[in-house]
């Protein structure tokens, strides 16, 4: 997907006007926060488990190499193929090359970040090779061609009548006067219209939760039963995933399983999770032949052990989207590529430049309601702050910023002229606003009047006052 | 009445805050009378201007160092140092001593400081554990839980404690009392527009809570919202929560003009 | 590509000799990579599962019915196919099954219920309803346990719209974690690894809310789930 996070500001500016849009994040915001509160509150042991989540996470990153290392050589030793892939063009020609190999026509994918991330439904059709998304949320938005909006909700952004317009449109074989008014009738042709793409499909395409080193496990939960579908049905099983997916053992995956669905949707568990070892066994009525793991670095390694590391504990739970009043005012489009959210602000500069996805930590207010929920307990607010010492070292900040913020600074480090400068400035502000309280209009201050009065300062600093009140009171 | 008197008087450094200082110098008098009704020796030390968070959240460490040693030296000496603001006060006691992360003796010299610094309300109930406030208010209450206070600094149940103290108050939580109002400091003038949209959603959970005034523990946010009320043309009253505390209203409410009440 | 995993493997050992970690992103007090894997130790596990047998089934139950599965319970397994039929009756389904090598004749005497129609094997496409055996449940969340071979095709639990799984009382663990002790001595992969192709949690019938957050069941998965608990 062509970023465009460089137009943030008129993305959300479009977002803003979107009234469905705004229903659609108002039910988001109103849903996910208060289930995954129920679920923490069912669950005594949440917080504790949030810790050891993290704590595995902090391990398996301090060991990246060895763990990778032995989940490979656990796959190889089934049977199954492990493709290391440095950037999104390697992984895209290994996905290619094996899909070449079986002589694919069509491929089922379930849900994948990074099969988003490195672009690979327009690779695959490019070369001839059909992907069929099968995740309703994806496949509703491939048929519209849009990127996904959540990272678990693909097309949370859509009301039901914009699905039902979109299907008439493309099911062309049905009849065009069937009812579709309600989201039972869309679902219900939804898997119809999959069930036999599921059936005929040549190879499955899925990406993965987490990878198991001790076995050689990928671990793929959905709710829709739809990866289990794509994985177990046709010849040949692809896996892509990025490095830092990798836990050491079951019982690790198990510990990020129990906080992963409660942080998520609320639920305790998804109601699909598979473990998927090497190919089918001798003796197996089903099953594919092939088992291939594509593993993609992309900028992982440039994350591992700096300002940023502490992101490669992300689980893809989508817990700080929900909660973010920014993503609930402008939704996941405004950021213009695959992540959005705080998770989005942070990852992805690390994965297109600073100067692409420059307004993406910037458009925060460091409320930290992110940190708070997210299961993995991810410095958010601190690494998006990072992103912005870093835009201000290297001159990426606005010139009226850095010379306001110099101007203030000279001030607020000689008390006696700050005193000084204030005074005035209130002193003319208190005369503008005088009996009326409030400004409707700022001099300077177009953004604030645009839709706030200013309430008006009384005309005299609090310093000015104590003093004559209270000579020799202070220090 | 306070039920357990300190032994010896603490002594206290106000850091008024430069939207306080600015702004609202009432509600330093507020902070100040508080204080003295726990039992504190109060100064206010001259040569405080600004915690530095401007510039510390706009990636300019620098800039905000140089302004947090003035702060640092300002404040040495005292028993504790509180803010009638959550952000400040977090500024000081949670970032001030990683901007110095670099410079083990400022370093030292922050971790001091941030060990004794506090947001007021929350220094009130759980240091010098005074319950001295306003014999009266009436109205309905609303108390708009800011960020940084929250979150950073634990601030929650003190302001209501103390609140419900008070006779004739009655406090009503709006659902969204912990969400965001969108103020930001530099993000609200930088995305003007998300602002909005954020603010409206918090005077919507206001409206919604029938409340006739709106208390929170940080100007920015009070200002913020106070705007947005006033441009809706509602007449909520919206003042600092100290101003309630400590019995001082007879400045019109933020946003207000003297004669709107 | 064997290049990009040097490459990959290089620049991982360079990034963590010159990792500069804040406190809440290093380890404590660590064991090696190869003591974790060794040990495969459990982390904490909630006390909820962590109940006598009775009481564990009765949470199982509550669990299971709560992600909308439903729940019946037999005597035996020679009751399984009057459950079943009984079942199927109820909610208007045709009596025809295709059903795993694991519950077929003689373990379940399906010819002594004869308007069953009944066929072994992997799922196809038309299969109405499928019936398999779980290994093992879990009653923390009500979930099934199901491996992949020869006795049970993975197919059976996504294919058929309805899926109806027998499971033995005394298989109802209270924890995952218990579950994963008796994989890994069951060995059901044969001899280079205990896992199986597939292994399977399943906690409920199938269900979206990709549409205005409505949840649904029945997505591509089962819409229906029927757990059938054998007391011996």
């Amino acid at each position: 997907m062509r970023p465009t996070a460089a137009n943030f500001e008129d993305n959300a500016r479009r977002a803003l006007a979107d009234a469905k849009l705004r229903d659609a994040l108002s039910k988001l915001s109103e849903g996910f926060p208060a289930k995954r509160r129920d679920a923490a509150a069912r669950l005594p042991e949440f917080e504790a488990l949030r810790d050891q989540a993290r704590d595995i996470k902090n391990h398996v990153l301090a060991n990246l190499d060895v763990y990778l290392e032995t989940f490979e050589a656990r796959v190889t030793a089934l049977g199954g193929r492990v493709h290391w892939c440095r950037t999104a063009a390697e992984a895209r020609d290994a996905v290619l090359g094996i899909c070449r190999k079986a002589g694919a026509r069509t491929v089922t994918k379930s849900k994948s970040m990074i099969g988003e991330e490195i672009a690979i439904n327009e690779h695959l059709e490019a070369n001839g090779v059909a992907p069929i998304e099968t995740d309703l949320g994806e496949y509703i938005i491939q048929l519209r061609q849009e990127p996904p909006s959540h990272i678990i909700a693909p097309a949370i952004h859509l009301t039901k009548e914009q699905i039902a317009d979109t299907f008439r449109d493309k099911h062309k074989q049905l009849a065009p006067d069937r009812s579709l008014e309600e989201p039972r009738t869309l679902l219900e042709e939804a898997r119809g219209e999959l069930r036999d793409k599921f059936i005929a499909a040549d190879v499955g395409l899925t990406g993965a939760n987490m990878l198991i080193a001790e076995t050689g496990s990928t671990v793929l939960v959905t709710n829709e039963g739809n990866a289990d579908l794509t994985y177990s049905l046709p010849k040949v099983h692809v896996v892509i995933a990025s490095l830092e997916k990798v836990v050491p053992t079951l019982e690790d995956a198990t510990t990020i399983l129990r906080v992963l669905a409660r942080s998520a949707t609320g639920q305790d568990m998804s109601v699909y999770t598979a473990f998927c070892t090497g190919p089918r066994r001798p003796g197996d009525l089903d099953g594919p032949d092939e088992f291939h793991v594509v593993l993609l670095d992309n900028g992982r390694t440039r994350m591992l052990g700096g300002e940023f590391h502490e992101m490669l504990r992300c689980i893809r739970c989508g817990a700080c989207l929900n909660h973010c009043p920014i993503y609930k005012a402008v939704g996941g489009h405004a950021y213009g590529w695959v992540y959005s959210g705080p998770m989005g602000a942070v990852l992805i500069p690390n994965l297109i430049g600073l100067e692409e996805a420059g307004h993406l930590p910037n458009a925060s207010t460091l409320c930290g309601k992110c940190e708070e929920v997210c299961p993995m307990r991810i410095p958010l607010p601190r690494m998006l702050r990072a992103w912005r010492e870093l835009q201000f070292e290297r001159r990426q900040a606005s010139t009226t910023s850095r010379a306001g913020l110099a101007v203030w600074a000279f001030l607020a480090r000689r008390p006696w002229l700050y005193r000084l400068a204030m005074g005035l400035g209130v002193a003319v502000l208190g005369r503008l606003g005088r009996g009326r309280g409030r400004l409707r209009r700022l001099p300077f201050g177009g953004a604030w009047t645009d839709s706030r009065d200013f309430p008006a300062p009384p005309g005299r600093t609090f310093q000015a006052l104590w003093r004559r009140q209270r000579p020799g009171g202070g220090r | 009445m306070s039920d357990k008197p300190a032994a010896t008087p603490l002594r206290v450094g106000l850091f008024v805050t430069c939207l306080v200082d600015l702004t609202r110098p009432c509600v330093g008098f507020a902070a100040v009378k508080l204080l003295e009704d726990a039992g504190c020796i109060v100064a206010i030390p001259a040569a405080q201007t600004c915690c530095g968070q401007p510039a510390y959240n706009s990636g300019d460490s620098r800039n905000a160092r140089t302004v947090a040693r003035t702060v640092i030296e300002a404040f040495e000496g005292f028993d504790y140092v509180v803010a009638p603001s959550g952000s400040c006060a977090g500024m000081v006691k949670v970032h001030y001593p990683k901007l110095f992360a670099d410079d083990p003796p400022m370093a030292k010299r922050a971790r001091a400081l941030a060990a004794r610094t506090y947001e007021l309300v929350s220094f009130l109930v759980d240091v010098a554990k005074s319950d001295v406030v306003a014999p009266a208010y009436a109205g309905t209450v609303t108390y708009h839980d800011s960020c940084s206070g929250l979150r950073e600094l634990g601030v929650k149940a003190q302001p209501r404690a103390l609140l419900n103290k008070i006779k004739g108050l009655t406090l009503i939580d709006g659902r969204e009392s912990e969400v965001c109002c969108g103020f930001g400091g530099l993000f609200c003038v930088k995305y003007p527009e998300i602002s909005s949209r954020m603010v409206d959603a918090k005077v919507d959970d206001i409206l919604a809570t029938g409340a006739d005034t709106l208390l929170a523990g940080d100007m920015g946010c009070l200002l913020n919202m106070a705007g947005r009320l006033s441009r809706r043309g509602s007449g909520v009253r919206v003042r600092h929560v100290v101003e309630v505390l400590a019995g001082m209203t007879a400045e019109p409410p933020i946003g207000a003009a003297a004669d709107d009440r | 590509m064997s290049e990009s995993r040097a490459h990959i493997l290089g620049a991982i050992k360079d990034a963590l000799e010159h990792a500069r970690l804040p406190e809440s992103a290093r380890p404590h007090g660590d064991a090696s990579p190869a003591e974790r894997l060794g040990a495969h130790r459990a982390n904490l596990i909630p006390a909820r599962g962590r109940l006598g047998m009775k009481a564990r089934i009765d949470l199982f139950i509550r669990e299971a019915e709560r992600v909308n599965a439903t729940v019946a319970r037999v005597s035996g397994l020679a009751g399984v196919p009057r459950e079943v039929a009984r079942y199927l009756t109820r909610n208007n389904l045709p009596p025809t099954l295709k059903i795993a090598p694991a519950v077929a004749e003689p373990t379940i005497p399906w010819t002594s219920h004869t308007l069953l129609t009944v066929e072994r094997g992997r799922a196809a496409g038309a299969d109405a309803v499928g019936v398999s055996r779980a290994f093992a449940g879990v009653a923390e969340t009500g979930t099934l346990v199901m491996l992949s071979g020869p006795e049970n095709p993975t197919t059976l639990n996504f294919l058929p719209p309805t899926h109806v799984v027998v499971i033995a009382a005394s298989d109802i663990a209270g924890d995952y974690e218990e579950v994963w002790a008796r994989v890994r001595d069951a060995g059901a992969g044969g001899d280079r690894t205990f896992m199986p192709r597939a292994v399977n949690w399943i906690t409920g019938p199938s269900r979206t809310a990709d549409i205005e957050q409505s949840l649904l069941l029945g997505a591509h998965g089962p819409q229906r789930l029927h757990i059938v608990i054998v007391d011996e």
